[in-house]
C-alpha cells in the first residue's frame, strides 16, 4: 500500500536556504533516505545528499529528521507521523555546504589532537600481548561508533554554545575512552581531557547516548568514566594526599 | 584545539524543528523533582509524627539527636546554636540531600529541568555564556564522590531500621508499615549500588580488571544496578517521601497500619 507524504527539506549553500515541501509516495518499508533519493530522482536532480551503505554502517546520511538527528538509512517512514509534513535539515552543529551537506571535517581535526595508542612493552618473546577478553570487552562497546557525528550534532555544548575550540565532543571523548582504558595502552590522556578537550563541559544531559544508532552508552560508560578518573587526579585531595604519600596511582 | 572555524547558528529559547511534546519529560522532572524537595524540606522542620511504633521516618534516620527516650544520643544537645531551627531531620538529611542532587543521573536531569541547559535535546536555549562543569559552581559537583561515603554508612542503618519495623509491643508481626520500609530501603540500596562513582571506584578505575576477580565481581554487580539508574533513583525519591507520609499519617491517627499477620 502506498500513501502521499510531503518532506519539508532544506535547500540552499553555506547557512543560507529555506525548507522547501516535496511531496511524493511512500510505499512500506521505505527508510526516509529511500524517500529522499525518489525526490531526487523525480522532482529535485540537484537535490545534494550525502549517503553511501545505506545499512547504518558508513555514517554517511546524518541529518535531523523532525528536528532530532538520525541516520536518514535507518529511520523508518512507519515510524514517522504521515499525516503532518516530514521535515529533513543538515547537522547543525557543523558548516552548512549545500542542502543536506555538511562539513564535518572537524571531527578529523580533533581526532588527531587526542594521544596515540600507546602499547606497554610485548608480554611473549614473539612481541605479542596478552590480554584478557573480560578487559577488551569494555573498550569493545566504543569501537562500535561509526563516526556519523548525531552526537556531536546533538551535544548542546557544540550545537547551542559553540564551543568547539575548546570541547572535543562525545564522539571523541569515546574515543578516547577507547584508548584511556584499553589493557595495554600506558599513555596518560587525563591532562589533556581536563585542560585542551574539555571534559569539564559536558554536563550529563544524555542526548548523545539517545541518538546514537549504534546504542553505545556514551555517557555511562565512556564520558563518566572518564570525568571519574579526572576527579581522581585532580578534584580529590584524598586521593592526591594517598599518591604522594604512597607515590602509586592511588586505586 | 582546531584550526577549523565552525560557525554556529543559535536557535532561541524553546527552537526546534522536533514536531513531538519535547516538553513533557522536563516538566514531569520539575514537577516531581519540585514537588519532593517542597514536601521534604516541609517535613524535616516538623520536628514531630515521625515515629510510629517500631517505625522511624526513612527521614529522620539515624535518630542521633531527637527525642531523648529514642534518639542515639539523647534530647538536643546544649552546643546547639539556639538561633538555628531543631529537629532530627534537620541533622542528617544533608546526606542523601548532597548525595542526590550531585548524582550524575539527577544532574543531568535537572539541568535540563530546573535550567534549561538545554530544555531537551535539540531545542534551543535562553543563554548564550555556558562554562558547564568546568569551573566554579558546578566544579563542586565532583564532592559526590564523598556523599557517595555517607550514603553507604547510612544503609547498614537503614536496614537496621526496617529490622527494628517487624517487631511490634506483641513481638514479630507483618504490617503494612513494616513492608513499605522494607521496599523503600531495598530501592534505596538499589540505587547507591548503581551509582556511577561506586562503579568507578570498585573496577572502573582499573584497565586490567581481571586481576583482581573480587573487584572485577563487584565492578559487574555496579554496573547491573547502574543500567536501571534512573529508574533507582525515581523509585527510591517516591518512596522516601512516601515512607514518611505513612509514618506521619499513621502517628497523627488519620490512617491505620494494616496488619497482615
Amino acid at each position: 500500500m502506498s500513501t502521499q507524504v510531503t518532506f519539508r527539506i532544506w535547500r540552499g549553500e553555506k547557512g543560507a536556504g529555506q525548507l522547501r515541501d516535496y511531496t511524493t509516495e511512500i510505499s512500506s518499508g521505505m527508510v526516509v533516505l529511500d524517500a529522499v533519493h525518489r525526490i531526487q530522482a523525480t522532482q529535485a536532480n540537484d537535490l545534494a545528499c550525502r549517503w553511501n551503505c545505506k545499512a547504518g554502517k558508513c555514517g554517511s546520511c546524518s541529518a535531523e529528521v523532525n528536528g532530532k538527528p538520525r541516520l536518514m538509512c535507518m529511520t523508518r517512514m512507519s515510524d514517522l507521523p504521515a499525516d503532518k509534513p516530514i521535515t529533513i535539515e543538515p547537522l547543525r552543529a557543523f558548516p552548512h555546504l549545500r542542502d543536506l551537506v555538511t562539513d564535518v571535517s572537524w571531527n578529523y581535526d580533533v581526532k588527531k589532537k587526542i594521544r596515540k595508542y600507546q602499547p606497554r612493552k610485548p608480554d611473549n618473546p614473539d612481541g605479542t600481548w596478552s590480554m584478557e577478553q573480560d578487559d577488551i570487552d569494555r573498550v569493545q562497546e566504543f569501537r562500535k561508533c561509526i563516526e556519523c557525528y548525531l552526537c556531536q550534532d546533538v551535544c548542546h555544548v557544540l550545537r547551542e554554545h559553540g564551543l568547539h575550540p575548546d570541547f572535543i565532543g562525545p564522539r571523541f571523548l569515546v574515543y578516547s575512552a577507547a584508548l584511556e582504558m584499553h589493557p595495554a595502552d600506558t599513555a596518560d590522556r587525563l591532562p589533556d581531557l581536563k585542560n585542551d578537550l574539555g571534559i569539564g563541559y559536558c554536563n550529563i544531559t544524555k542526548c548523545c547516548t539517545k541518538v546514537c544508532p549504534e546504542s553505545i552508552a556514551i555517557t555511562d560508560n565512556a564520558i563518566i568514566p572518564l570525568k571519574e578518573r579526572v576527579v581522581d587526579r585532580y578534584y580529590d585531595p584524598i586521593k592526591r594526599i594517598f599518591r604522594a604519600i604512597t607515590g602509586s596511582g592511588g586505586d | 584545539m582546531s584550526t577549523i572555524h565552525v560557525p554556529v547558528t543559535r536557535n532561541g529559547f524553546g527552537r526546534t524543528s522536533r514536531p513531538d511534546a519535547w516538553w513533557v519529560v522536563p516538566l514531569l522532572t520539575f514537577l516531581g523533582l519540585g514537588a519532593f524537595v517542597v514536601y521534604v524540606t516541609w517535613a524535616a522542620f516538623q520536628g514531630v509524627h515521625y515515629r510510629f511504633g517500631p517505625y522511624l521516618s526513612p527521614l529522620y534516620s539515624p535518630e542521633i539527636f531527637g527525642d531523648p527516650r529514642t534518639a542515639w544520643f539523647g534530647g538536643k544537645p546544649d552546643w546547639f546554636p539556639s538561633f538555628l531551627p531543631f529537629t532530627p531531620a534537620l541533622l542528617v538529611l544533608w546526606a542523601p540531600g548532597g548525595f542526590r542532587f550531585s548524582c550524575y543521573y539527577y544532574r543531568g536531569a535537572y539541568y535540563k529541568a530546573f535550567w534549561a541547559d538545554p530544555p531537551s535535546c535539540a531545542v534551543g536555549e535562553p543563554r548564550k555564556s555556558y562554562c558547564g562543569e568546568a569551573s566554579f559552581p558546578l566544579i563542586l559537583q565532583n564532592i559526590h564522590r564523598y556523599f557517595l561515603v555517607v550514603a553507604l554508612i547510612f544503609l547498614p542503618i537503614l536496614w537496621h531500621d526496617v529490622w527494628e519495623g517487624f517487631w511490634f509491643d506483641t513481638g514479630f508481626g507483618v504490617r503494612a508499615g513494616s513492608l513499605i520500609l522494607l521496599v523503600n530501603t531495598i530501592l534505596l540500596t538499589g540505587y547507591s549500588l548503581g551509582c556511577h562513582t561506586l562503579r568507578h571506584q570498585i573496577g572502573g578505575i582499573l584497565d586490567q580488571l581481571s586481576r583482581r576477580p573480587i573487584r572485577k565481581q563487584g565492578y559487574r554487580m555496579a554496573s547491573c544496578f547502574n543500567r536501571s539508574h534512573m529508574l533507582w533513583a525515581w523509585t527510591s525519591l517516591f518512596s522516601v517521601a512516601f515512607s514518611d507520609l505513612y509514618v506521619r499519617l499513621c502517628s497523627m491517627g488519620i490512617w491505620t497500619d494494616w496488619r497482615i499477620f
